[in-house]
């Protein structure tokens, strides 16, 4: 069985990536900044995948490193969605825009 | 533990009692116990280093210790005295005594007020008794910060204009100071930041020429050099009492004793080389503080225009680098101190009867407040160089040392100093003769009452240490001189 | 003779006990105490100066004693203040005569005083001034002279402005303590010149002619004189500032503010000699090694003594008639020192003729201190009465205070130089003296001789004759207290004249035998008769229209006299409109405005600078992060194609 070429999977997890970085940079909603921020993250989380398939197939460090991060994510997205919540109860709304009570 | 450790140790465990006393009479009581204890500590090192100079102990600093903290740069806390540092202890033992009883009634937050009170002596007595550059350098951060806290919630009229001035000016001071501290250490090339070590090694003259002003002026602001001076009217203006006596009382003498134990000290070659700009800045200050507090209106204000002069005459006498002169501006020092934390403090008393420090709007107030008037008179004529009280003995060595100089510059210089004397006594008298004398100008002012034993108390300490260092100069001279003698001998091989 | 250390503590221990306790004493007991004080200093001195007059000295010339003398602050190797006693006829001389005005005043204040608030207060203040004046007499080196000098200078400005709620009280004690500062100033200069060129403060080393002492000052010079006539002319400056010379004298007329009985001791018969003091003690200075200074001494002084005589015709203020009368007389003894040369020792053991200035000058002083004091304590004594100081309040008071009539017309007698009263002779040796050294200077003197005889009985007639004034209370003589001060230096005053002065105080210290000059003597003694004959003819009446014809006729001149000649004018213009308009304001303002202002200005800078870069904070984290992106891609950049 030919396998797919690396190339391919990095092309997916390189769009992935950067799809995450325009929306971390333009999305307003918080919601929609956390998601591209598990873009992001699970785009690396690919990439650990692939390279340690591809470059290193007798071991197992990338995929466990996936495990780990993808375990961190979660963490990170309970404490993000908290946060947004607080914020909601705050001031009726998760506009990106509207959060500067520390800037004024 | 070392002796010396005691006067750092006891404000910060004066702090520490601060912080969890619950009540005003406790916060009181905490510190008026920690201030009479430094005071007594202050006075026994003075006996015990009395003796050791009287048993025939020489070295040049007494009750030496160190230790290191920080290796890799090799700072240390190293601790020792000579004879000014112990005057300059028993100083401020005395200034913040009298401080904190003139701080008796504060108000509002009256421990949090003790609390930073006590961080600043802490700072104080730290820079006294430190040998080590960085160590000194820290010590005088930790005593100038309290004073923004403390001038930006205690003080009166334009506070946070004055507390920012205060702190911004003499923060960028100790930017120099660093940098020249830095230099210093660097360019001795020595393995410590020992001053008595670095003495021993000589600052190439290229780094020195550059790094001489850099520490000088960095003193200088506190020392209030002209034309680094503005912070202190309006700070000592806007000050609560006790700070301003504290800060024109002790602090301003750190300026002036870093001025000769770090600057001159350690670049005696660039301080003879450099001198005369300076010479001509403090003799600029010296006349120029005593024309601006003729005309100013506001008791505070005249008095902080009277320490420009006086103090700028201490570091006059400083760069006239002889040890009469030189012995003259430490007297200075301990004289101005003093005689400015009575000012300040009987200032402080009568704005709180008559609520105002305008002299235009008090009159008479000898006949209401006698204590008062008479103590401010003795203040007055302290200030003005009465023999018998400290100004004189103080000026006397100024103007003598600094006359000794053989060329027309140093002299006539001195001339110009000479006409303070003058001037002081028409502002000095101008005040006395509107507030204390003539007319009751306030009708209200008639219900006054006079001053109550906690206000006393420092008045009478403060008189009686005035009165006898101008009887009796000869005891703190003998320190002052055997003190002086590296000193002035390393500036004068440097001037060769 | 170390026993002369308490003639200076007594009036300490006064001063300290009645200044730290005296609210407690009651009534009069504050006055007792000092005055039983002073008594005891007073019988000090008088011992002192017994067992120093009748021990003789070696070859006839009196010696000079230091009993005691510490080292109290050590300047340099050579230069340090002692504090000492210092024994020689003049110190001696002066401890007597302050020692008994001090007492006299003490006294007589009993009763002046009494009653008034503060009394206690006014005793310690006049215990201080004792004490500082004793001190300063004594002084063994030009150091401690300052210090005293400066002491003198306090209490004088205390008791000046004793009645502190006067304002014009207050503002004259402000104007005699920073006009005599001023003087001082040039004193301590003149010092600082002197000391460092001769290396000591001693007046034993200064004044023993030695030339090697001011060898390294010789040919030495300072915009064109002599660096050593600089520093004696500026020590002279601090002299003239106590004595009250022109143009230094404006605080003295002033200072009349102050109680009577202080006027009588510290403005009258003590502390404005002060500067005669000085100038005496460093006579052989003066004389040996800047006589060009000496002689300008004497101009100055006799232009003083002139200036103020011509102003005292004209005042109505009885106590300041009195002060300008002071000046003048004060211009005597200065000329009489001025003109004066250093006696020699001849083959007989007495004196040559040169040094007749100095003995006439301390001889008047000794004089002028007892009738000055005793005038002015007449005139408290009239101003007690009738409450008020000017002349046209007071007349016809002969009957109704008979012994202060008598013992003022003593007075006045001795000033105006009539035989046999001590003034006389005091002054007459002064004439002689100025005659021996320039005759139009001797006429100048006895020119003013006659008009001090003029206005001291102008003043005389217009108080004790013409015509009295109304007033709502009767009229009393003073109470014994008072009166008895006066009998006592009325008799002295009376006596002094017969002293052989000579004996005890001479320029060298040999003995020195007064001899009449009959030609002067009687040229003046007829001069003052006329001078009291005209007074006589215009005021003893009242009722003459002469006077003001007379004023008439000089018009300007009489203006300009009663306003002082404008020199407190003069001194008004220099001290506000130039060093307060002028100086001080623009310097305050420089410092509010221009280095406030730089210093504000930075602070403004740093605001602006900061607000120009505050877009950049955003606080929009996404806008962080995309420049953070951008960054990476610029390093990336960076990083590749490097």
């Amino acid at each position: 069985m030919e396998l797919i070429p690396m190339e391919y999977y990095l092309v997916v997890s390189s769009i992935m990536f950067f799809a995450g970085i325009y929306g971390f940079i333009t999305r307003k909603n918080l919601i929609a900044v956390l998601i591209s921020v598990e873009l992001v993250l699970t785009s690396t989380d690919i990439n650990f995948a692939v390279f340690n398939r591809f470059l290193f197939p007798g071991h197992l460090e990338g995929m466990f490193f996936t495990l780990f991060s993808i375990g961190i994510s979660a963490a990170e997205t309970a404490v993000a969605i908290a946060i947004i919540i607080n914020i909601y109860r705050n001031i009726k709304n998760v506009e990106v825009r509207n959060l500067k009570k520390l800037k004024d | 533990m070392n002796l010396l450790s005691i006067f750092v140790v006891i404000p910060v465990l004066m702090l520490a009692g601060l912080f969890l006393s619950r009540t005003r009479q406790q916060a009181r009581v905490i510190s008026a116990t920690g201030a009479s204890l430094l005071l007594v500590a202050a006075v026994v090192l003075g006996v015990l280093f009395a003796a050791e100079r009287h048993a025939g102990n020489t070295a040049e600093m007494l009750f030496t210790a160190s230790a290191q903290w920080f290796p890799a740069w090799n700072i240390g806390y190293s601790v020792g005295v000579d004879g000014i540092s112990v005057l300059m202890i028993l100083l401020s033992a005395i200034i913040v005594f009298t401080g904190i009883f003139t701080s008796w009634n504060i108000d509002p937050l009256p421990k949090e007020y003790f609390m930073w009170f006590c961080l600043l002596s802490t700072g104080v007595f730290g820079f006294f008794i430190s040998l080590d550059l960085f160590t000194m350098f820290m010590f005088y951060e930790v005593a100038l910060i309290p004073m923004y806290l403390l001038i930006g919630v205690w003080g009166s009229g334009k506070k946070e204009y004055a507390a920012m001035k205060l702190t911004l000016m003499l923060m960028a001071g100790s930017a120099l100071l660093m940098l020249g501290i830095l230099g210093i250490y660097f360019g001795s090339g020595a393995t410590s930041m020992n001053i008595m070590e670095i003495a021993q090694s000589s600052i190439p003259m290229a780094l020195q020429k550059f790094f001489f002003p850099l520490t000088f002026i960095g003193f200088g602001v506190l020392g209030a050099l002209f034309p680094f001076h503005t912070w202190s009217p309006d700070g000592h203006a806007s000050a609560p009492t006790a700070v301003s006596m504290l800060h024109a009382g002790v602090l301003m003498k750190l300026g002036g004793y870093g001025c000769f134990r770090v600057a001159m000290f350690l670049m005696p070659e660039a301080a003879n080389e450099l001198a005369w700009i300076f010479l001509i800045l403090t003799g600029i200050s010296v006349v120029y503080g005593a024309f601006s507090a003729c005309v100013q209106k506001d008791l505070k204000y005249i008095n902080a225009y009277s320490s420009v002069s006086h103090c700028g005459l201490v570091l006059f006498a400083l760069l006239m680098m002889n040890t009469t002169a030189m012995t003259g501006a430490i007297m200075q020092m301990l004289s101005h101190g003093l005689m400015t934390a009575l000012f300040f403090a009987l200032i402080g008393m009568i704005y709180g009867r008559t609520h105002t420090r305008d002299i235009r709007e008090m009159g008479g107030l000898m006949k209401i407040m006698p204590f008062l008037g008479v103590a401010y008179v003795i203040a007055g004529l302290a200030s003005l160089g009465l023999p018998g009280l400290s100004g004189f003995v103080a000026e006397m060595n100024v103007f003598v040392g600094s006359f000794q100089h053989s060329d027309t510059f140093h002299r006539v210089l001195t001339l110009i100093a000479v006409t303070s004397i003058v001037i002081t006594a028409v502002y000095i008298l101008r005040v006395i003769g509107k507030i204390l004398y003539g007319p009751v100008q306030n009708q209200a002012h008639l219900k006054l009452t006079d001053a109550v034993w906690f206000e006393r108390l420092p008045v009478v300490v403060l008189i009686i240490a005035i009165a006898s260092i101008g009887l009796y100069p000869g005891w703190i001279a003998e320190w002052i001189h055997q003190a002086l003698a590296p000193i002035v001998e390393s500036l004068t091989v440097a001037a060769l | 003779m170390e026993y002369t250390l308490f003639i200076l503590i007594l009036p300490l221990i006064g001063f300290l006990s009645l200044g730290l306790l005296g609210t407690r004493l009651k009534g009069k007991t504050a006055g007792y105490v000092g005055t039983a004080l002073l008594a005891a200093t007073a019988i000090l001195a008088y011992i002192t100066a017994w067992q120093y007059f009748s021990t003789p000295g070696v070859d006839g010339i009196r010696p000079t004693l230091i009993p005691l003398n510490w080292e109290w602050m050590r300047f340099t190797e050579h230069l340090h203040i002692d504090l000492g006693i210092l024994l020689d006829p003049i110190s001696v001389m002066m401890l007597v005569v302050i020692s008994t005005v001090s007492l006299m005043v003490h006294i007589y204040s009993l009763g002046y005083m009494e009653g008034e608030k503060g009394f206690q207060r006014y005793y310690a203040f006049l215990g201080l001034f004792t004490f500082s004046m004793c001190g300063l007499v004594v002084a063994t080196n030009i150091f401690q002279m300052y210090i005293f000098w400066e002491l003198v200078g306090v209490s004088s400005y205390l008791l000046i402005g004793f009645y502190y709620t006067k304002p014009e009280a207050v503002a004259a004690s402000k104007k005699a303590f920073i006009v005599t500062r001023f003087a001082d100033m040039f004193f301590l200069i003149g010092i600082l010149l002197l000391s460092y060129f001769t290396k000591t403060f001693d007046f034993g080393l200064l004044c023993s002619g030695e030339e090697n002492l001011f060898a390294s000052a010789a040919g030495k010079t300072f915009m064109g004189g002599a660096v050593l006539s600089w520093a004696m002319a500026l020590i002279f400056i601090g002299a003239a500032g106590k004595s009250a010379m022109f143009p230094l004298h404006i605080w003295l007329p002033d200072a009349m503010e102050g109680p009577t009985p202080v006027s009588a001791l510290i403005h009258a018969a003590t502390m404005v000699v002060a500067g005669v003091y000085l100038v005496a003690r460093l006579f052989p200075v003066y004389y040996f090694f800047t006589p060009e200074v000496l002689h300008g001494i004497a101009y100055v002084a006799a232009f003083t003594a002139l200036y103020a005589a011509i102003v005292a015709c004209v005042q109505t203020d009885i106590k300041r008639v009195l002060a300008f009368s002071t000046i003048s007389q004060i211009g005597f003894m200065l000329v009489a020192l001025g003109v004066s040369g250093m006696g020699t020792v001849e083959a007989n053991g007495l004196e040559s003729h040169e040094g007749l200035g100095y003995m006439a000058s301390m001889f008047h002083l000794f004089t002028h201190a007892m009738f000055k004091a005793l005038l002015f304590m007449g005139a408290g004594a009239i101003i007690h009465t009738v409450h008020s100081n000017e002349m046209s309040r007071m007349g016809g008071l002969r009957k109704q205070m008979p012994i202060t009539h008598i013992t003022f017309l003593v007075a006045c007698l001795a000033i105006a130089g009539i035989p046999p009263f001590s003034g006389f002779f005091s002054k007459d040796e002064i004439l002689t003296a100025t005659f021996m050294f320039k005759p139009w200077l001797g006429v100048t003197m006895t020119f003013i001789a006659a008009l001090t005889a003029f206005y001291m009985f102008r003043l005389y007639y217009n108080i004790f004759w013409g015509k009295p004034a109304q007033h709502d209370h009767p009229l009393h003589e003073a109470p014994s207290s008072m009166t008895s001060p006066l009998v006592f230096l009325a008799l002295v005053t009376v006596v002094a004249g017969f002293i052989p002065f000579g004996k005890f105080v001479s320029s060298t210290g040999a003995a020195y035998i007064i001899h009449l000059d009959w030609k002067v003597a009687l040229t003046s003694v007829i001069i003052a008769l006329v001078s009291i004959f005209i007074a006589w003819k215009l005021y003893c009446k009242g009722s003459s229209k002469v006077p003001d014809k007379v004023a008439g006729f000089f018009g300007p001149l009489y203006t300009a006299a009663k306003h002082r000649f404008y020199i407190d004018e003069v001194y008004q213009f220099i001290t506000h409109k130039i060093i307060f308009r002028c100086i001080s304001q623009p310097l305050a303002w420089f410092d509010r405005h221009v280095i406030d202002g730089i210093l504000n200005g930075i602070a403004w800078i740093t605001c602006r600078g900061s607000l120009a870069f505050r877009w950049m904070q955003t606080g929009q984290l996404q806008s962080y992060a995309l420049l953070l992106l951008c960054g990476c891609l610029l390093l990336l950049c960076i990083g590749l194609f490097r």
